[in-house]
């Protein structure tokens, strides 16, 4: 029998322009969230199309060399601030962290549309900066050029950075909050999917680090506006102080957006391949490791900056630190994978694609983390490769995984499967032919955030160039076919993959209220038959 | 608005939103939500006890030099009236467990007054500060020239610590009036108070944060010049 559309849903709960714009349903402020940062992904897209026409030529005749220098920083800014943070947190962490405990709602929804609008308006100060000048200090802003020198629209963004970071602070609140108070019965601590772990811990780090960077932005602004003295030597202040309070945020941030990727994974991995996740309870201890070791490796981003030899030693060898949980999720997903029932939909590819990039991103982040190899290569291609195999890699393969293997929740509709399979392979292709050649390059001493090169890296720019338009159509695609899903995609039907959890046992779009009655909780999050054990006698 | 005086259990409580089972965890939920919220404050300002911190340990001189510039006797009372708000608060609260209406607003009202007199004092301080020139900037000038760059990174830390604590109690005033307006409308009440806890746990760090900056900022360097 052929799944049928529910009669109630949350899409048709409503149809008006206030039904959404006024909407206090965690599912719709899903759906807000989604259009906003799908349309700042394509906007910091554009930038990198942008970046790579003017390097696959070395004299940097494309732009001018201000203009590159907005472009990286925009890029930079765009994807950080505006689409990776809030990528996976805001879209399918909203959707899901109340389906998954087997609540109505988020504990407080009237919050959580308010984090909506608190993250539209940083983002219409940040096309403010974008239609009136700009910004060219990177997306670092380090002083003293960002507070005295820079002529680009330094105050604004910085604002619009603080102000976005309310946004991470009160979803992360939220979160934290629906994930104590709000379980359904039976839904114990250790009953909970191993993507709930990892959106708790990343929550943790959006309430102790965002409150930084927004201090830290905020003390730029005033520097820059009244000329009160922080950071820049000729009004006394220090400009290494920047450093340790933007990195002491902006590392932590990168777990920000690898450690939700890392909880989509794991629910991919137990459902593509029918089996409970290897070790459930290290994997879910690993994002609370990282979450706290996060916090003291910043450091190994100021190895160069004048920083004490011993804190550089100390910093180097914490570093080395989080790599161990990072491995531990690595080892449990394959061995997840090891004698399961693999099957080769969608989100598995990019489960695939995701543990193999980051291994790599995260490998070559233990090179980083050696203080003679970093000196080597700090300010080269090799770092941009590095935190592309990371964020790029990694949480744009999370994200791009998790959206295909809940769209059929979302949406109530399946995407077609060839085309969705095909535009996997076509983002991976792309993004391997995108980066790999800058770790050669970086290897060989370009140095980023340069337009001009000399002719001999030629050919390794034109590689990456090329891989960064085949990683376009990769990325545009899913963008029709979700678009073309939403009229024309067979109706999902509760639980289309025939995976484990609560969010599947209830109808696809789910009703407003989420269940019809509040589930109880007995079984494991991956409550898949063991596998028969065959004994070869 | 008729009440039947229902008991805070019940799954009927007008003030119940519709996601929570009922009234108690509706109230924990809003207390834990501000207790993390204030995690995120203690950050916050963390960034900003940080900086003070590195810049006093570097400049241990210009900094008691800076803070002799600073007027104890307003300080001292200003403290003794953000203590006293303190308590006016606390009493607030108590009234609330009790469902008094009347107290509620009697002692939030006096909470209100005490941060005021505390922003006005304030206010007295910094006029006083801008005539003495004390504002960093171009304008500023500072006697002894050898602390030229180092006092006015002291004066930058004041202003910018003790101007976003002012912040953060004007934010708290405006919750009290919206408190006041929801004491006397009536949805708080009726074993429903959990709105005037939560704006108390915010109002108590404020005063925390004061708690710190005021010997941090004002006391500093006194028995080192025998003042």
């Amino acid at each position: 029998m052929a799944p049928e559309f529910p009669a109630h849903h949350y899409l048709n709960n409503g149809y008006g322009i206030k039904s959404w714009l006024l909407t206090r349903d965690h599912k719709r402020i899903a759906l807000l969230y989604l259009a906003a940062v799908t349309f700042f992904f394509f906007v910091g897209g554009a930038f990198a199309v942008l970046i790579r026409l003017d390097l696959a030529t070395p004299p940097g005749d494309f732009v001018s060399d201000d203009t590159y220098n907005q472009l990286f920083t925009m890029h930079g800014v765009v994807m950080v601030f505006f689409f990776l943070i809030p990528a996976i947190p805001a879209i399918l962490g909203n959707f899901l962290v109340p389906l998954m405990i087997g609540a109505k709602d988020l504990a407080f929804p009237k919050l959580n549309l308010l984090s909506w609008y608190i993250y539209m308006l940083g983002g219409l100060m940040g096309v403010y900066v974008l239609l009136t000048g700009g910004l060219d200090t990177g997306w670092t802003m380090y002083a003293p050029f960002s507070t005295r020198y820079s002529t680009t629209r330094v105050v604004p963004a910085a604002l619009a950075v603080f102000v976005t970071g309310f946004s991470s602070i009160l979803t992360g609140l939220n979160f934290i909050v629906t994930i104590h108070r709000m379980r359904a019965p039976g839904m114990t601590w250790f009953k909970m999917p191993l993507f709930l772990w990892s959106t708790y811990a990343t929550s943790v780090i959006n309430i102790l680090g965002t409150p930084v960077i927004a201090i830290t932005a905020l003390l730029v602004a005033v520097e820059r506006l009244f000329r009160f003295g922080f950071f820049d030597p000729a009004l006394g202040g220090d400009p290494v102080l920047f450093q340790h309070l933007f990195w002491f945020y902006s590392h932590p941030a990168v777990y920000i957006m690898i450690l939700p990727a890392m909880g989509v994974i794991s629910e991919l991995v137990a459902a593509f391949c029918r089996k409970p996740v290897f070790g459930y309870s290290f994997v879910a201890f690993s994002s609370l490791g990282i979450a706290v070791l996060g916090f003291l490796v910043w450091g190994h981003h100021m190895f160069v900056a004048g920083q004490s030899v011993y804190a550089a030693m100390v910093f180097s060898m914490l570093s080395f630190l989080v790599a161990i949980p990072s491995a531990i999720k690595v080892f449990n997903w394959t061995a997840t994978m090891y004698k399961g029932s693999i099957s080769w939909q969608t989100p598995m590819l990019y489960a695939i694609g995701f543990i193999g990039l980051f291994t790599i991103g995260g490998l070559t982040g233990l090179f980083l983390a050696s203080i003679g190899v970093n000196v080597h290569v700090t300010d080269t291609y090799f770092i941009i490769a590095h935190f592309h195999y990371i964020m790029v890699g990694g949480t744009i393969m999370g994200y791009l995984g998790g959206l295909h293997y809940w769209w059929p929740k979302i949406s109530g509709r399946l995407y077609p499967d060839g085309l969705s399979k095909l535009s996997a392979l076509i983002i991976f292709v792309g993004f391997n032919l995108t980066f790999f050649p800058q770790f050669i390059l970086g290897y060989l001493g370009m140095p980023r955030r340069y337009h001009a090169y000399p002719p001999e890296f030629q050919v390794l720019n034109v590689l990456s160039s090329a891989g960064a338009s085949i990683l376009a159509v990769g990325y545009l695609l899913p963008m029709f076919y979700f678009a073309w899903s939403l009229r024309y995609g067979k109706p999902a039907g509760a639980n289309p993959w025939g995976a484990s959890g609560l969010e599947w046992e209830t109808t696809s779009p789910p009703p407003t209220e989420n269940f019809s009655v509040t589930p109880t909780v007995t079984a494991s999050p991956y409550n898949y038959p063991s596998p028969v054990v065959k004994h070869v006698a | 608005m008729a009440h039947a005086a229902p008991h805070s259990d019940s799954p009927h409580h007008p003030a119940l939103a519709h996601h929570f089972d009922n009234l108690a965890q509706q109230q924990e939920a809003a207390s834990l939500g501000m207790w993390v919220f204030l995690l995120t404050e203690i950050l916050f300002f963390g960034g900003l006890f940080l900086v003070y911190t590195i810049y006093r340990a570097w400049y241990p001189d210009a900094f008691a030099s800076a803070s002799h510039h600073l007027d104890i006797p307003l300080g001292t009372v200003n403290t003794a009236v953000l203590i006293g708000s303190s308590l006016t608060m606390a009493m607030a609260v108590h009234a609330a467990q009790l469902n008094s209406r009347r107290g509620i607003m009697l002692f939030i009202v006096l909470t209100m007054i005490l941060g005021g007199v505390f922003l006005g004092i304030k206010g007295v301080e910094y006029s006083h500060k801008f005539h003495e020139h004390l504002i960093p900037g171009p304008h500023f000038a500072y006697a002894e020239a050898e602390f030229f760059r180092p006092a006015q990174l002291f004066f930058s830390l004041y202003f910018i610590m003790t101007g976003l604590h002012a912040i953060h109690m004007i934010i708290g005033i405006g919750l009290m009036i919206w408190m006041l307006v929801w004491t006397y409308k009536g949805i708080i009440g009726d074993g429903y108070f959990s709105p005037v806890e939560v704006v108390g746990l915010y109002w108590h760090f404020v005063d925390i944060v004061w708690i710190f900056l005021f010997p941090l900022l004002y006391l500093i360097g006194r028995h080192a010049t025998g003042h």
